[in-house]
């Protein structure tokens, strides 16, 4: 008896240097914090947007299709909110829901009399997935529904993985992923910078209908240059703001607006992708301020790497403690 | 008792006829049928109900989750607390078995069976919340180590079978399967260890669920601490939960235990409170500053219920040795702690994270099915419960 359980014993050690090795940290089970050799973004200057909302619908429509975001077996139309008696679709979403992965806004303040003021004035702004460098949706995913694309690390969701557990929800610090509340077999929905129109040669499908430059899109080394080019312009010096894309040879020339000293997605959560530029504070649109300025998952890595080491201790102590208690009635014991 | 082999042939017969025999717990005056048991069956069946009408329409259907408050009541009671409650199987199991702490053998099969339960308990809940209830074994294929939750569901796993494996001998005693009973015997130190490893890395990454949440989780309760701070209130839970439950089956089951079972017990409760009282308090004072949590918000008046009802009330009462010499008075003290734990959690879970889900414009209150799941949870562990400790040997020692 006494030998049959110092083997098990052995077994169990050895047993959990298996499992250790298994677990053992390596480079390649952390998030990454660089940007992907072709990362891809989109840069939403708030000061441009005239509110028109061509990004929702052309959202709606470009990813409806099979490959795009709002896809679903068997739907024939974009998801709307709402539809009246007699078939007639209407679609008015006042938030990102599993229907709608981008949204424009609207901030009223008093009397509303002026663009881009805090006080008695107004301003659009647009919600969608930023496109975290390190995404905190992909780390906490127990299935890995959630992959960043290595090359243009726009962040994707698998259906077929998820387990519907909503941890992403809670996880993203913009609160950005959206649950289709009213399926028996939900999925997440949110904005995957149309990586369906991107393997096909095309881009966003918000930035290719924004009449004003609004929204653009581009490599994201480009957009940050382009942001802190803004950035460093004074108020009324006109400037030539490139359309659709940010590289694109159409601009309009228009006198640069008073921005807030701020390229949001530099930092927020260890950087993102989409970068947005505002002429008031981010906090009132929506975009908190005690967003982490660091990569998230790093919070979540700093315990779980620790865990080899509990397997460790707990068996090489747990044996040893359990040696010295029961020394005395080993021969007694039945 | 109705001879079964008559229908059911003498093989299968005979081993329902063992199980059935309930002549060994006799002296415990077990009676299934009373009106507290209809109750609980009643219950149960309104859960089934639910939890098929869940399944069938959804999870949006069934509950007042919504994208704001993604999880709610079922997470925050049923998982966190039912997880936490359950602590004190691994920890009677390894005060038996590792430290031959000899005095609880007595109460070590209660212990490890309720833990049991807990679990399961857990586990049936986790999987109506998720919204793919039957693609719940993704994460045992689909590995992603940088997720606690996928820490999780292994430790879910692994720890319910775990403490199945624990209890089976009741079974196989009961069977006469001298075989499998020998077999798990020979491993249960094995067995045992195993399951205080999960436990800690379990109990501890329930908290670490939350520490990527900084921005969403009240900096009452956020902090770099969370999963020990977990861990060590999950101990102080579980040792109530034992010492409360060995009262209780002395008071309904004619069942006593050493009253020196009960004094080390509350001992434990008294040690665990005391460093679980000085990181709480001492989070608070490195973090926030006492004055968010007397400021009379509704979170900090919530943090100050939780800490007076569950630690600082019972802890200061079972100091006294004459308290924890009566049983009457360590009942109370068991229940307050235990109340005071689940306070914390649903505070973590649910009140912690108001400030942002409000802010955003969501509200939540758990709705009326949401509520009758949980309550049929709990009648399902106290009725699994109670039958086990009529057709199984559960209390193997007479005093």
């Amino acid at each position: 008896m006494a030998i049959s359980r110092r083997r098990f014993l052995q077994g169990a050690a050895g047993g959990g240097a298996l499992l250790i090795a298994s677990r053992l940290p390596d480079a390649g089970a952390t998030m990454s914090r660089e940007l992907p050799p072709h990362a891809v973004g989109i840069l939403y200057d708030a000061t441009l947007c005239v509110g028109c909302k061509s990004c929702m619908v052309s959202c709606k429509k470009e990813n409806s299709v099979p490959g795009g975001a709002l896809y679903r077996q068997g739907r024939s139309e974009p998801p709307f909110e709402s539809s009246l008696p007699g078939g007639n679709m209407w679609d008015a979403p006042r938030e990102l829901t599993g229907k709608t992965l981008n949204i424009i806004k609207v901030y009223k303040n008093g009397s509303a009399q002026v663009k881009d003021r805090e006080k008695d004035g107004y301003a659009f702004f647009k919600q969608q997935c930023l496109h975290c460098i390190s995404p905190a949706c992909a780390s906490v995913c127990p299935a890995g529904a959630f992959r960043k694309d290595a090359d243009t690390g726009a962040v994707i969701y698998l259906a077929n993985r998820c387990i519907g557990c909503r941890y992403c929800q809670l996880a993203c610090p913009f609160g950005v992923p959206r649950y289709e509340w009213d399926s028996a077999w939900p999925e997440v929905r949110k904005c995957q910078l149309c990586e369906h129109r991107l393997k096909e040669g095309k881009y966003s499908a918000c930035a290719e209908v924004c009449p004003t430059g609004a929204t653009i899109f581009g490599k994201v080394t480009d957009l940050r240059a382009e942001g802190k080019r803004r950035l460093a312009l004074k108020p009324g010096e006109p400037y030539l703001y490139p359309l659709n894309r940010v590289d694109s040879k159409e601009k309009t020339l228009r006198p640069a607006s008073r921005y807030v000293k701020q390229l949001y997605g530099l930092e927020e959560a260890g950087g993102t992708q989409n970068l947005l530029l505002s002429g008031i504070s981010f906090d009132l649109l929506g975009f908190r301020e005690n967003i982490a300025r660091f990569d998230l998952p790093s919070l979540t890595w700093a315990y779980i790497a620790k865990i080899p080491w509990v397997f460790l201790g707990v068996f090489l102590g747990g044996t040893a403690i359990y040696k010295v208690t029961h020394r005395n009635d080993r021969e007694g014991k039945p | 008792m109705i001879d079964t082999s008559k229908y059911l042939g003498p093989r299968f017969g005979g081993v329902v006829n063992r199980l059935l025999d309930d002549s060994h717990s006799e002296y415990l005056g077990i009676r299934l049928v009373t009106p507290f048991t209809l109750l609980l069956a009643a219950l149960i069946g309104i859960a089934a109900v639910v939890g098929c009408y869940r399944l069938w329409f959804g999870i949006g259907a069934a509950s007042n989750l919504n994208d704001l408050w993604p999880w709610g009541l079922w997470i925050s009671f049923d998982v966190l607390g039912g997880v936490a409650m359950a602590a004190g199987g691994f920890l009677i199991a390894a005060a038996v078995y590792i430290l031959n702490w000899k005095k609880y053998k007595c109460i070590a099969r209660a212990s490890i069976l309720n833990a049991f339960f807990g679990y399961l308990l857990a586990a049936m809940s986790i999987c109506l919340d998720i919204g793919r209830s039957f693609v719940i074994w993704h994460p045992l294929v689909m590995w992603q180590v940088n997720s606690i939750m996928f820490i999780v569901a292994i430790h879910v796993v692994l720890y319910t079978s775990t403490l199945g494996t624990e209890s089976s001998p009741m079974l196989f005693e009961k069977l006469g399967w001298t075989g499998a009973l020998d077999k798990v015997n020979r491993c249960m130190v094995g067995i045992v260890l195993f399951g205080v490893l999960l436990s800690l890395l379990h109990q501890s990454s329930l908290g670490a669920v939350y520490l990527i949440a900084p921005g969403k989780l009240s900096p009452i309760w956020y902090g770099h601490y969370l999963p020990y701070m977990f861990l060590v209130s999950a101990i102080m839970m579980g040792i109530s939960m034992v010492s409360f439950e060995t009262i209780l089956t002395g008071k309904v089951f004619n069942h006593q235990v050493p009253m020196e079972v009960i004094e080390g017990l509350s001992r434990g409760i008294v040690i665990t409170g005391v460093l679980y009282f000085c990181m709480k308090a001492g989070h608070i004072a490195s973090g926030i500053g006492f004055g968010a949590v007397f400021d009379g918000s509704l979170l900090g008046n919530l943090w100050l219920i939780e800490m007076a009802v569950g630690v600082v009330l019972p802890v200061g009462l079972l100091a006294f040795g004459q308290v924890r010499r009566d049983p009457q008075r360590v009942f109370a003290a068991d229940i307050m702690v235990i109340l005071g734990v689940l306070l914390n959690r649903l505070n973590v879970g649910i009140f912690g994270v108001s400030e942002y889900a409000t802010r955003s414009g969501g509200d939540y209150f758990p709705s009326a099915m949401e509520f009758l799941l949980t309550v049929g949870m709990i009648a399902f562990a106290i009725l699994g419960f109670k039958l086990c400790a009529k057709y199984l040997n559960l209390f193997p020692t007479h005093h």
